[in-house]
């Protein structure tokens, strides 16, 4: 089954330390899983454009489409075997620490 | 055949049926959910297949072995149904179904030699997966689980049958959606999922126990059945000390259920309850069982865990000849105990009472206002009740009246409102 990590912000979170950061070794994980991976991190909102049409018109809007303290910092597609697997995955990442993790199924499902 | 008249033949058809059902069902439904991975589908297929018993057993007599009776004649209810369903998308898990009929037919009734090969407790513990909220985990448990009906689910939410069943919808929509295993977890996160499937089976106790609202303060056949699927799990995980300490503190606590409420409804105090009717049955198998959880323990090298220390002060109360004979000072000490590896306001409040009861009202009146701090207690009613009892026992009546008309007006039940309502009467007559 194939999980959308959404990597995200959490300002209440502990403070990110770079020594504690141990996204290599998560990565490494990844592999030696064969949870055939995409993922990276996402410029901040600011750098994003909120595409939105209405009645034919193209609406640009500066910014993320919602105003919030939490953003979306980056992304990991895998593919695990379920659930379980991918709340696993997703504990591990140093993110989980520093901000949250959201794990989404990827539709279909089936 | 039995060889009875039609009518007798029904009776006793209508009671094995009601025999095998409550030892038979969850392992039938458990195991076609398993096959199938359609929650809907298994438990339409078993009640089908006992309303067919039903029909069938007073014409053709009871089989032998009405337990696999009732899962093959399930399972071929269900390889129908998939089969009408959808002939080619869903032909593997049929093929599942249909082989799994004649290699599983004869071993049917033995209990699995490995504990966590068991259906049942796959079913358990997928209820209890901590990716479903916790009203839905308790819903799921009542439902699936427990196979009560969606009425009576709603009932114990007090909710509609109609929000009901959409949360139970919603709850197998996201098993299946999000892929949440149907096992038993491996054995790395076992610890923290049990802990989990016991906070399921204590609130489905506590909620027969002492229902939060309404006019029913305690539903009987909801905490016999909790106690019922607290056994099962410790007979299918054996050793575990937690499981066998909730299995106690279930068993000590109901030991007192015929005596909580008089025969006018009220509300009786543990000191007033009549000791002498309470189950010593339940009490003897209670402490039995914290013995076990005790022995499960000491190779383990570990604290006692909130469980057993709750098991240890239901074991106080249960085996104190009189209310004023029972050992209040080492209560406190357990709950002081609990409150450090389980911190909640209640259990504060709880340890106060101890407190006060082993060392003069005067002493729990310090520790209450200690707690009165804690904006989380600010509502509740035990807290104020507690307040003016101890002033009562004190007798600083005039101090304690305000506190109980506080409680009053918090109060969730109506059979708490009465009891409290006659401590206002009897300390002011006007």
């Amino acid at each position: 089954m194939e999980y959308l990590l959404l990597i995200v912000s959490d300002p209440e979170a502990p403070a990110y330390i770079p020594e504690e950061d141990n996204i290599e070794e998560w990565s490494a994980d990844l592999d030696a899983r064969g949870a055939s991976r995409v993922g990276n991190r996402l410029r901040p909102p600011s750098d994003a454009t909120t595409v939105t049409v209405r009645e034919g018109r193209t609406i640009l809007t500066d910014g993320p489409f919602t105003e919030s303290k939490e953003w979306i910092a980056g992304f990991d597609l895998i593919d695990v075997a379920d659930l379980d697997e991918a709340l696993e995955i997703a504990a591990a990442h140093p993110m989980a620490r520093f901000g949250r993790v959201e794990v989404r199924p990827v539709w279909p499902f089936e | 055949m039995t060889g009875l008249a039609s009518s007798d033949a029904a009776t006793e058809a209508a009671r094995a049926l009601a025999s095998v059902a409550a030892s038979e069902r969850l392992r039938v439904v458990s195991t076609l959910i398993r096959l199938t991975g359609d929650w809907d589908l298994a438990e339409d297929c078993v009640q089908d297949a006992l309303a067919r018993a039903l029909t069938v057993w007073p014409e053709r007599g009871i089989p032998d072995n009405p337990g696999a009776w009732l899962s093959t004649v399930a399972r071929n209810l269900a390889v129908d149904a998939i089969r009408k369903a959808d002939a080619d998308r869903r032909a593997a898990r049929r093929h599942a179904v249909e082989t799994s009929i004649d290699s599983e037919g004869e071993k049917e009734s033995t209990m699995p030699t490995d504990a966590f090969d068991d259906d049942r407790l796959r079913l358990i513990f997928t209820c209890c997966h901590p990716a479903l909220a916790m009203e839905s985990r308790v819903a799921l448990t009542l439902r699936t689980v427990l196979g009560l009906s969606v009425a009576e689910t709603a009932h114990v939410f007090l909710v509609s049958e109609a929000s009901m069943q959409k949360r139970l919808v919603r709850a197998r929509a996201k098993i299946r959606g999000a892929g949440i295993p149907y096992r038993v977890p491996p054995p790395h996160l076992l610890p923290e999922r049990t802990a989990g499937v016991l906070a399921v089976l204590y609130l489905l106790f506590t909620e027969g126990y002492s229902s939060g609202s309404g006019t029913d303060l305690v539903r009987p056949a909801l905490a016999e059945e909790a106690i019922r699927l607290t056994r099962l799990v410790a007979a299918l995980m054996p050793g575990q000390p937690e499981v066998l300490a909730l299995l106690a503190l279930e068993l000590l606590q109901h030991s007192r259920a015929a005596t909580r409420i008089d025969a006018a409804g009220d509300l009786v105090l543990l000191e007033d309850q009549d000791r002498t009717r309470w189950d010593a049955a339940a009490i003897a198998d209670g402490l039995g069982m914290l013995a076990q959880a005790e022995r499960a323990l000491e190779p383990l090298a570990a604290p006692p865990g909130p469980y057993l220390l709750q098991a240890r002060i239901a074991a106080e109360h249960a085996t104190a000849p009189t209310a004023a004979a029972t050992d209040f000072a080492r209560i406190a000490e357990l709950y002081a105990a609990l409150g450090r590896i389980a911190p909640s306001p209640v259990v504060d409040l709880n340890r106060a009472i101890a407190v006060a009861l082993s060392q003069g009202p005067d002493a729990g009146l310090a520790l209450l206002d200690a707690l009165e701090l804690d904006a989380r207690l600010a509502g509740y009613h035990l807290l104020h009740a507690t307040r003016a009892d101890l002033l009562r026992r004190r007798r600083s009546i005039g101090d304690a009246l305000p506190h109980y008309r506080r409680a009053l007006e918090l109060a969730p039940s109506e059979a708490e409102r009465r009891f409290l309502q006659r401590r206002v009467n009897e300390l002011d007559p006007q």
